[in-house]
């Protein structure tokens, strides 16, 4: 645990990639424990140790241990914004520190989880006891499962890379999938050979930034493909010796979700393809509201799936015939899509993502104004030279989305953040008139600069209403133009509206709240989209 | 019977001595606990405070102010009104005021710490029946280490970075932070340089007798070489702005409470943040309203409303007074 105590302070302790980068590599070749070297990896990467005890016993038995009433915990948690630190600041402190090493800790958890109360409370109070104050605020990270420290998968795929003498890209692809760290050992995870062997392994996934104005003026016909962005679940749907994988962008497995989306597709020994998972009927795609109803289903039951039925929208393809074609162009790429849509892939779950006739920029803004009218969130703007690179990369892929709607709302409820925002309010509720009742219809806590949030912080401490725990409702009287993807009708919310990705575009200082928007503007929106 | 104390909106007042206790509207009599801006204002018409505290308060706020002081511990009446002053460790000169009238004994403290800072006068506790209290880091979460243990690791920050030939630039607020520090500093290390409302208020408080380390001024002449390795000190303003570029490669550092929470660390985009402060911390309030022997406890700022809640399951008397002392808690800057 002392190394990677040292290494999580190494990281927090400054802001440079490139120390960063030099921190991880230093833990690589020094780290001889090799399991907590993988679990290392396997934490910084999204895999998580098991839960095996609750958020609320942990809030008691630190209280207990404090001296300090529950109450008094849980405002200070408040304040402080995140469990795992508050818990460290508030036990007693003292300077120790301990042997126990990273695995051997996620090991006793995966037992634990079993266990009863008693040994958890044994377990957790032993190490909170013999643990320096940094040591345990990892501890209670683990144990609560929100590891996120600012090192991005990128990082340590960087640092793994230059350790190894790697590729960025061969790193990413090894360290796809559903890989254990119990189960492997270092030299496995990284033996190209068992890269070959695990049938169900994915590829990184490719991700596009939004285009700049500038960067629109490079695109032309010529050059370029331009595809509907489509809104569902991004996927990756692996077929190979007749078995089929289909992988989230979250690298988590989905079959059990879409049954529909496994039949033997074709006679092609192997195929991989990236796509998008969609609720369709009709020859389109319906609103991410029925989406919803499959999300996160498993084993989906008939009248679901005739009720909501889904397909696989793909645009690209990644392997073919047991070769990886990544490298390849686009264009090299659309033309094998297009082949085998045509001549070998037979089942009707599978579609093709259609290419968008322009001729210029003009023809693209068009076909981007008409996206919602098909549920799409806009366009992809595609390179024919393009290769299928590892992650998030600008130049060769672009996505240009549709504008969002705005509409000007006033601030009703202020939440204080977590995190980086720890102190700060900085999650709001915005309300609209519905005659002279404002109606809360959107969360927002996306958009403000870290200026304008501590203006804001100081505007809501002298303008409180009431405060409960953490969420204060506060005088309507900031304005803010609230920008969102999309809007539907819902029951399920007082306002009778639900908004997609609402986030504040800006705050408007020159408005009151006699000046904003009426629940029925928001309602109209929905007839006119 | 009127109390002896008044909790107005313009600041505490004690109606038989007609007079305010750190006012933040111009009145006609004033007592200072100490000299930071949010207790000591401008526009009062006679003000009071500590000896120690004169010059800096006549360098803020103009050398015309009507003021007289008193030493720690020195009385005096006014209209039957017992007054003193006593230390509170907060920042030099800086004092809890005691207010004595038939029997009836009040203490305002202003802002204070109980630890020893080598600067500053060390806080000493003052039997009392109603004590007003700060609370600015009144959260069981906020316990400090003993400043020994942070200035070695702010010395051994600054020695890997010389090693690295990397400027260390630190933000302390001029009045008392800027001093302790500097005081703390290994001066073998380096050269220390200090920025000129840092140096200003040096001057200030070397012509009182203070003795302090040398700091050497940033000239703006000189090339990147000239700093690199040295230790610069400035205050948060200065922090992440133009001025910081001169020095070349450098890493920036907070000295403050907040520094204790990696949120508000990280909102500041710091390499760096030593938790030091010139506030008590939980323990250090919890130790001082017992020591006071007083069953009244008014909490003027901080984490108010939580801090006397406590002190009510405690048993005291506790209230929540409205002021307008800092207590901005997005404000990293423990004092404006």
């Amino acid at each position: 645990m002392k190394n990677f105590a040292q290494l999580i302070k190494a990281l927090d302790g400054t802001n440079s990639t490139k120390q960063k980068v030099e921190a991880l590599v230093s833990y690589f070749e020094s780290e001889k424990n090799e399991h907590a070297k993988l679990w290392m990896v396997a934490l910084f990467t999204g895999k998580k140790p098991p839960r095996f005890v609750s958020t609320t016993l942990l809030r008691i038995w630190c209280a207990e241990i404090s001296e300090i009433p529950l109450w008094l915990f849980e405002e200070t948690y408040h304040i402080i914004g995140d469990l795992a630190e508050s818990i460290a600041l508030m036990l007693p402190a003292h300077n120790r520190s301990s042997d126990v090493s990273l695995s051997d800790v996620i090991g006793q958890m995966q037992q634990l989880k079993s266990g009863s109360e008693d040994q958890k409370k044994q377990f957790v109070l032993h190490h909170w006891s013999t643990m320096s104050n940094d040591e345990i605020w990892i501890l209670n990270k683990l144990i609560t499962g929100g590891f996120r420290i600012g090192v991005s998968k990128n990082l340590i795929i960087q640092a793994l890379a230059s350790v190894k003498g790697w590729t960025n890209s061969q790193v990413a692809h090894t360290l796809t999938g559903n890989w254990n760290p119990n189960k492997t050992n270092w030299y496995d995870l990284f033996d190209q050979q068992n890269i070959k062997t695990d049938i169900s392994k994915p590829y990184p996934f490719y991700l596009s930034y939004p285009i700049s104005e500038e960067n629109l003026s490079d695109i032309n016909k010529e050059g370029w493909v331009a595809e509907w962005k489509w809104d569902g679940i991004r996927c990756q749907r692996i077929q190979r010796s007749q078995n089929v994988f289909i992988w989230s962008r979250g690298e988590e497995l989905i079959n059990d979700q879409f049954p529909e989306l496994l039949n033997n597709a074709s006679d092609i020994d192997s195929f991989v393809l990236d796509g998008e998972i969609l609720v369709w009927s009709g020859g389109r795609p319906l609103g991410f509201q029925d989406l919803q109803k499959r999300l996160g289903k498993k084993n989906p039951g008939k009248k679901i799936q005739k009720d909501y039925p889904v397909i696989f929208m793909a645009y690209d393809i990644l392997e073919y015939d047991g070769k990886d074609i990544r490298d390849t162009p686009f264009s090299q790429r659309r033309n094998v899509l297009e082949s085998i849509f045509q001549n070998n892939i037979k089942d009707q779950n599978l579609l093709i993502s259609e290419t968008l006739f322009f001729e210029n920029l003009e023809d693209l803004a068009n076909h981007r104004q008409n996206a919602i009218s098909i549920n799409a969130e806009g366009l992809m703007l595609k390179s024919q030279k393009g290769i299928y690179h590892s992650g998030r990369k600008a130049g060769e892929m672009w996505k240009w989305k549709k504008q969002p709607f705005t509409i000007d709302a006033v601030m009703i409820y202020a939440q204080r953040g977590h995190g980086r925002r720890a102190g700060l309010f900085s999650d709001f509720t915005f309300a609209l008139w519905n005659d002279q009742v404002l109606v809360p219809f959107a969360k927002a806590y996306s958009g403000l600069t870290d200026a304008e949030m501590n203006e804001i912080t100081a505007w809501v401490r002298k303008n409180t209403i009431e405060s409960f725990g953490p969420v204060s409702s506060v005088k309507p009287e900031l304005v803010f133009e609230l920008a969102f993807e999309d809007i539907m009708l819902s029951s399920r919310h007082k306002s009778g509206v639900a908004v997609r990705f609402p986030r504040i575009s800006r705050w408007r200082k020159d408005k009151s709240s006699h000046d904003i928007d009426q629940l029925q503007t928001l309602k109209d929106m929905i007839s006119s989209r | 019977m009127k109390s002896l104390i008044q909790f107005t909106d313009i600041g505490l007042y004690c109606p038989q001595a007609n007079i305010y206790i750190d006012p933040w509207r111009p009145v006609k009599n004033a007592l200072i606990t100490h000299a930071h801006s949010d207790h000591a204002r401008s526009g009062h018409q006679y003000y009071l405070s500590t000896k120690a505290s004169i010059p800096i308060l006549k360098y803020r706020l103009g050398s015309f102010i009507n003021i007289q002081g008193l030493e720690y511990n020195e009385k005096t009446q006014i209209n039957g009104v017992t007054i003193s002053f006593h230390p509170a460790g907060h920042i030099i000169g800086s004092a809890q005021i005691r207010l004595e009238y038939k029997g009836e004994i009040w203490v305002v403290s202003g802002d204070y710490k109980l630890e020893n800072d080598g600067i500053s006068t060390p806080f000493e506790p003052v039997k009392c029946h109603s004590f007003v209290t700060e609370s600015t880091f009144g959260l069981p979460a906020f316990k400090w280490k003993e400043q020994q243990v942070i200035f070695d690791e702010i010395n051994q920050w600054w020695r890997t970075n010389q090693s690295k030939g990397v400027v260390s630039i630190i933000a302390a607020y001029s009045l008392g932070k800027a001093q302790r520090l500097l005081q703390n500093l290994d001066m073998s290390i380096g050269k220390v340089f200090a920025h000129g409302a840092i140096e200003n208020t040096h001057e200030v408080l070397k012509k009182q007798g203070l003795s302090l380390h040398e700091t050497l001024k940033v000239d703006n002449k000189k090339t990147n070489d000239f700093f690199a390795g040295s230790m610069v000190i400035a205050p948060p303003a200065a922090i992440s702005s133009t001025w910081s570029k001169k020095f070349g490669t450098y890493e920036e550092a907070h000295v403050s409470g907040w520094m204790a929470v990696r949120g508000m660390k990280k909102r500041r985009n710091l390499d760096q943040g030593f938790v030091l402060s010139d506030h008590a911390d939980w323990d250090g309030l919890n130790t001082a309203i017992r020591a006071t022997g007083a069953e009244n406890i008014y909490v003027t700022h901080g984490y108010t409303e939580i801090f006397a809640k406590w002190l009510r399951e405690q048993g005291y008397n506790a209230h929540v007074v409205k002021t307008e002392f800092g207590d901005d808690l997005a404000d990293i800057n423990e004092t404006p």
